[in-house]
């Protein structure tokens, strides 16, 4: 069934559809609407699952948490200051192996405070052991939801996932939404049926100490962990693809082929940037886009494979690490070999600040001048 | 794809009549996107609200810089802010007001169509808000239908309908009646 | 540099240079009126007013300051009706404001 919603509700439909048995939220602009359309729907008696009320993220996530660990599918939604707020639980979830869907809705840290996108909220989180997916429209967040339990929950991963959108560019964004039907969702996505649990007839003491001599074998396992994630990720979005008609990868890579500029870029941007290559090849300007949809486990595969080809490539970020550069520039220069196509870093969009084609024109434009640079920042005031 | 930019200030409704025109695009099996630029959000402000309609897959994710309609509710924001920079050639303004379409000269763009309506009083005529701050994004879309031809008047009828909850039916007979009183 | 006004009053700022470090207004607060998108202000009625403070105590503007009566200062009263509400002796009227 196809409909018009929001990102914002489209990723409210999937937790339903994904069968969550307990969500607990804090509300947030512009994540808001994500949490009063849940409440709502288990007020009316609509979705079976408990609705925790809580006075804050951090027990938001705290709740999800316990009930995950007592063996139920949990879903919660926040953004930026809501984010940074559950940090601490956030290292938790990744390192008690626990299978929560967050959905984030990407907006600028204050101060200044601003409401408006920015992806350094989600970056920040980078090493907690989450994996991290950014969308480029509102089916791909709907998707995306419902792909993070197939894989999060799979044998060998138990990972929790980060599900980004751009603060109004998609949470308050209408667009067309395929929901599928129930059936063949459930198909997709079985019960979860954790292998060990929170369990009075079998009590065990989860997350204590842990010594030296274990604790450093546990990270190990967290990395195999996404290590398997990564081929979960592959297989699944295929599966997926026959199932319900859109395939998925770590990244998506737009006419890139034969290009001879990529712009490597995540997000809503992704998709601006599409219509920047689309109006440059009009030109006789062989433009493609690599769309990164996992920051973590990070595509190195995909990224040496398609730039591997090209004479020049950019990263957009709408993110910065103060100190150094654009945080997937880094990323991607730490995998492309040295001899790799010159690759040139731009911040783009802070704050909410538009990316319009004719932004991303310039920067495919600028990479074909060959004077490569870390960090170029976009319409900057001068 | 055409492109539309609503103006209004806040409490008028912009950004749920771009929604709603997105609403009736999909009904006649387009692809559509709609969204608002939040800015201060307080009752008077100015807002700006988005509609793209398409027959291919809309994958731009920006604001509109050349709409190929403007939709502005509030006749006074067509001197505040530089409403028409960005018109396409032959492009379409429709606004709510009591003047007529001589009131608003546009400079600079060619070919450009331009279409009023009082809809602040059809939105009255209907009980749609308040006589200081009367209702307009559902009356408006009747005159966006007939001067745009973009969706049919029954489309917008039907979207109104189905996601107006308070007094569906006079909002959807609100934009029929703008939709009458417009001639060419 | 000084920074240009807009016609509405806000600042408008070409430069980064002109922009301070911090993320601190350009101007002061003093000048700065913010109560233009009230759309009711509180009125304190006298007679019934006990003076018990609870008003001044709740406005998280806060634009009520104590006195006998205490006084709504309404260049920065955004009308949140927060003192209307919470005032236990029914002694701040809701008014509209004219448009």
């Amino acid at each position: 069934m196809k409909k018009v919603l929001t990102g914002n509700f489209a990723a409210a439909y999937a937790a339903v559809a994904a069968r969550v048995q307990v969500i607990s939220a804090y509300p947030i602009t512009p994540q808001t609407t994500i949490v009063e359309i849940l409440s709502e729907l288990v007020a009316r008696g609509e979705l079976a699952a408990d609705f925790i009320k809580v006075e804050s993220e951090h027990s938001a996530l705290a709740a999800c948490i316990g009930a995950q660990a007592a063996g139920a599918r949990t879903f919660t939604a926040t953004s930026a200051q809501g984010l940074a707020l559950m940090h601490e639980l956030i290292h938790w979830t990744g390192r008690a192996r626990l299978p929560i869907v967050l959905a984030n809705v990407n907006r600028a840290m204050a101060p200044g405070w601003s409401i408006w996108a920015d992806a350094t909220d989600a970056v920040s989180e980078r090493d907690t052991g989450w994996m991290q997916i950014y969308c480029e429209d509102n089916q791909e967040v709907f998707d995306s939801i419902l792909m993070a339990y197939r894989i999060g929950e799979r044998e060998g991963v138990l990972l929790p996932t980060l599900v980004n959108l751009d603060a109004f560019f998609l949470s308050h964004t209408s667009q067309v939404v395929d929901l599928y039907d129930a059936e063949r969702i459930d198909a997709f996505l079985p019960p979860y049926r954790p292998a060990v649990k929170l369990d009075v007839a079998d009590p065990r003491s989860f997350g204590a100490l842990t010594s030296p001599d274990y604790y450093y074998e546990f990270s190990f396992k967290i990395q195999k962990a996404h290590e398997a994630a990564a081929q979960a990720i592959t297989e699944t979005g295929k599966e997926f693809g026959t199932l319900f008609g859109r395939s998925y990868g770590l990244t998506e890579a737009y006419r890139c082929e034969d290009a001879e500029v990529v712009l490597v870029t995540y997000g809503t941007i992704a998709g601006t940037a599409k219509v920047a290559a689309d109006r440059l090849r009009n030109r006789g300007v062989r433009a493609g886009v690599l769309k990164i949809r996992y920051f973590r486990p990070f595509p190195a595969e995909d990224v040496v494979r398609i730039l591997g080809r090209v004479k020049a490539a950019g990263v957009v970020d709408r993110a910065v690490s103060y100190g150094q550069a654009g945080p997937f520039y880094t990323e991607t220069r730490s995998v492309l070999p040295g001899a790799g196509p010159a690759l040139t870093g731009f911040i783009a969009g802070l704050g909410g600040r538009d990316v319009s084609v004719a932004d991303l024109e310039s920067m495919f434009l600028q990479l074909r001048e060959g004077k490569p640079s870390p960090l170029v920042w976009i319409g900057v005031k001068p | 794809m055409i492109e539309i930019r609503f103006h209004g200030r806040g409490g008028q409704g912009a950004v749920k009549g771009s929604d709603l025109l997105a609403m009736a695009a999909f009904r006649e099996g387009k692809q559509v996107q709609a969204f608002p630029f939040f800015g201060v959000e307080r009752r008077g402000a100015p807002v700006t609200a988005y509609t793209r309609i398409s027959d291919d897959v809309i994958r731009i994710h920006c604001f509109i810089y050349e709409p190929d309609v403007l939709v502005v509710l509030d006749p006074g924001l067509m001197s505040a802010v530089p409403l028409t920079d960005g018109l396409k050639p032959g492009g379409t303004i429709v606004i709510n007001t009591t003047l007529d379409k001589s009131a608003f000269p546009v400079t600079g763009i060619p070919d450009v169509k331009i279409a009023t309506v009082d809809c602040s009083s059809i939105a009255l005529r209907y009980g749609l808000g308040t006589p200081e701050a009367p209702i307009v994004n559902t009356t408006i879309l009747g005159a966006v239908a007939r001067a745009t031809g973009v969706v049919s008047i029954d489309s917008v009828a039907d979207a109104i309908r189905e996601r107006i909850p308070n007094k569906p039916d006079l909002n959807a007979q609100a934009a029929r009646d703008a939709y009458d009183r417009l001639h060419g | 540099m000084k920074p240009k006004i807009r016609k509405d009053g806000t600042v408008a700022v070409e430069k980064t240079g002109d922009l301070p470090d911090m993320p601190v207004s350009m101007g002061s607060m003093k000048s700065n009126k913010t109560a233009s998108w009230r759309s009711i202000r509180p009125v304190i009625v006298e007679a019934r007013c006990k003076r018990c403070m609870i008003c001044w105590k709740v406005c998280p503007e806060p634009a009520i300051r104590p006195g006998d009566p205490p006084v709504v200062d309404l260049d920065y009263c955004k009308g949140c009706g927060i003192c209307i509400a919470e005032c236990p002796f029914d002694a701040i009227d809701s008014e509209k404001e004219g448009k």
